[in-house]
């Protein structure tokens, strides 16, 4: 089974809201300075999916990655997690694209490395949070598509999915090739292994351009992208906290059932 | 890009009732349908939903579009995106509304990509643009430290599916008329590439998060399953709902049903209790509508105090014996 997997680096998302900033001017967010951007978190559970059906069944996982600058240490996390390849998809027309735009160019990549059985991603990116790259990609690929899946087993020569619902989860039976978005519920990340980091450093991670995927430029320009941000902002929040004291923690929270009691909350 | 007009909403069903968040969407479609000066239609996909019709009319839409096949009995994401992007070939909306449930998270994407549309997810605001008149979605972003406002540009339709709870509902007037129109829903199942197996409803212990007028939520602070039984007995004793964090689900202290947030339940009750979690975005992002946010978190730097209406620093393995001592002396009166 071959498994190609989707990985996105963004800026940490657990940084504290007191540190994150925009740039509403450019409609940009600033990173930290000193905090190192991280794999996505549900694009690391993908890679967790498709280790686990590696252990089990056998497969070899590529991943790839569109981005700038650092973008190949996210692939070495995935390579030291367990993945066989990595390739990284760097080009100054792939900055900025809307989801649509960056489903085509990860299309593109795809078509190149050619016979695929699976395609992962996370079901969304932990920076923007659209939700949306992985089912227009399957679309583009013209493949079937199963979201948020909490497990994914290899069977019948296919694979059998659980997809998170709302109440419960639900099973299916798709065939392969196909496209799975993977949410957290398939089980926490396993550590890189001291051998895992020694072969992701030694690994060759080829970058590929917009030339080498095919794409013209212009496809994928500013100009005619499905969506655009017209403002962003951070959200004022006024809301004052009334903090509850008492000589010790219980007196405290004696006073705060008091409080709750009279203000007609309890 | 002129030949798109209206408004078209994708309803859901919800033990065989138009869901809370097809009302909400009614509601919104109704306010954008009268700035525009657009018609509001609605497709319902079921086996049996023709008779949802009249209620679709009286919450505000002008047209219904009924989809009926057994196949369509429960969502299924092949076949209804076969139905809903045929109606929009057909009726060529030049808004389409969903709800971001896990129907939407998974149909809206895939009507983009089918349509070539464009498409914001997860919108707490709607409005048109009074310059254009095309839809501005306003969004969480950065799991809700910024809110991005998006417009689509160059394709038609503009998608965007709406967080539940975050618009006014619709309101009843069953004297509205309008126009029911049967569409012929043809699904084949060989034409399914997907197949689903089973549904597992997994029952929750105690009250439903969604309807509980009381929700108490522990964090990763709550440190095991043992003492968890503390935000069990917590919430007993209000009559209310559990919740948690994700760390505190992924830690197996509670099951992954109870997550709260941003890819969990969004709530909206009018007590919430925040103990022992530290307040991320993402985390409020479940909770933010809740009348009253109570935080109890040893960390007086904690995000969650940024939110919260009420507030105690201090340990939750001392502050909520106490708490529920008084408050079960307070309750008997
Ligand atoms: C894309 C994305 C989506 C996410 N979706 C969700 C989501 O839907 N829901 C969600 O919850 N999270 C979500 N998260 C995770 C989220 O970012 C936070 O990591 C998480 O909410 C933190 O959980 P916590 O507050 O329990 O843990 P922590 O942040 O570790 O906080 C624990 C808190 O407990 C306090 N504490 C410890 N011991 C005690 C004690 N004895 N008494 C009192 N206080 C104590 C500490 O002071 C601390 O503030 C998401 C993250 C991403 C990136």
């Amino acid at each position: 089974m071959h498994i190609i997997v989707c990985v996105k680096q963004i800026p940490d998302p657990e940084i504290p809201s007191a540190k994150f900033k925009i740039d509403p001017a450019t409609k940009k967010v600033v990173p930290p300075a000193g905090v190192p951007p991280v794999i996505s978190v549900f694009d690391e559970r993908a890679v967790e999916a498709a280790c686990q059906l590696k252990d089990k069944n056998g497969a070899k996982i590529t991943v790839i990655s569109m981005g700038q600058g650092k973008v190949a240490d996210v692939v070495k996390h995935a390579l030291s997690m367990g993945a066989d390849d990595g390739i990284t998809l760097q080009d100054s027309a792939f900055d900025n694209l809307d989801s649509y735009g960056t489903a085509h160019v990860l299309s593109k990549a795809i078509q190149k490395i050619g016979e695929y059985d699976l395609v992962l991603c996370g079901r969304q990116a932990a920076d923007w949070d659209s939700g949306q790259v992985g089912s227009i990609l399957a679309e583009m690929l013209g493949i079937p598509v199963v979201t948020i899946a909490r497990n994914i087993q290899a069977a019948d020569g296919g694979l059998r999915v659980e997809r998170v619902l709302k109440d419960g989860y639900e099973v299916v039976q798709a065939p392969m090739p196909c496209l799975v978005t993977v949410s957290n519920e398939v089980g926490l990340p396993r550590l890189p292994t001291g051998m895992g980091i020694i072969t992701a450093t030694r690994k060759k991670i080829p970058a590929w351009t917009a030339q080498d995927i095919e794409i013209d430029p212009a496809q994928v320009a500013p100009e005619g992208a499905h969506t655009e941000i017209v403002k962003l902002s951070v959200p004022i929040r006024d809301v004052q906290c009334e903090i509850v004291t008492g000589k010790d923690a219980g007196e405290a929270a004696v006073e705060l059932a008091v409080r709750l009691r009279a203000a007609n909350i309890i | 890009m002129d030949t798109h007009k209206g408004i078209l909403l994708c309803g859901e069903i919800e033990k065989g009732r138009l869901a809370p968040i097809t009302v909400e969407l009614l509601g919104i479609g109704r306010v954008l349908a009268d700035k525009t000066g657009q018609e509001l239609s609605i497709l319902l996909m079921g086996s049996d939903v023709g008779g949802l019709s009249e209620e679709a009319l009286a919450y505000g839409a002008d047209k219904v579009y009924v989809a009926e096949n057994p196949l369509l009995e429960h969502y299924h994401s092949d076949a209804c995106t076969m139905v809903a992007a045929d109606l929009c070939r057909k009726a060529l909306p030049s808004i389409l509304l969903l709800g971001n449930t896990d129907i939407g998270r998974d149909l809206a994407p895939r009507l983009a990509g089918r349509l070539q549309a464009g498409l914001a997810t997860d919108a707490v605001e709607l409005d048109i643009d009074p310059d254009t008149g095309l839809l501005v979605v306003t969004r969480p972003v950065f799991g809700g430290n910024a809110l991005a406002s998006v417009m689509v540009r160059n394709v038609r339709p503009q998608i965007a599916t709406v967080r539940p709870k975050t618009v006014k509902p619709a309101e009843k007037d069953t004297s509205r008329q309008g126009q029911v129109i049967r569409m012929v829903a043809e699904v084949a199942s060989s034409t399914l590439k997907v197949q689903v197996v089973e549904r597992v409803e997994e029952k929750v212990e105690g009250v439903r998060l969604e309807d509980a007028e009381v929700v108490v939520s522990g964090g990763r602070g709550i440190g095991s399953s043992q003492n968890y039984e503390m935000i069990w007995e917590l919430a007993r004793l209000l009559e209310g709902a559990v919740g948690a964090t994700r760390p505190a689900c992924e830690e197996g202290w509670i099951p992954m049903l109870h997550q709260v947030g941003q890819t969990g339940k969004i709530v909206s009750p009018k007590l919430y209790i925040a103990v022992a979690l530290s307040g991320a975005m993402q985390h409020i992002a479940g909770c933010s509508g809740s009348k009253c946010i109570v935080a109890i978190n040893q960390d007086p730097e904690a995000n969650i105090f940024k939110v919260a209406h009420y507030g105690v620093v201090g340990d939750f393995k001392e502050i909520l014996p106490a708490f529920m001592g008084k408050l079960k002396e307070l309750l008997a009166k």
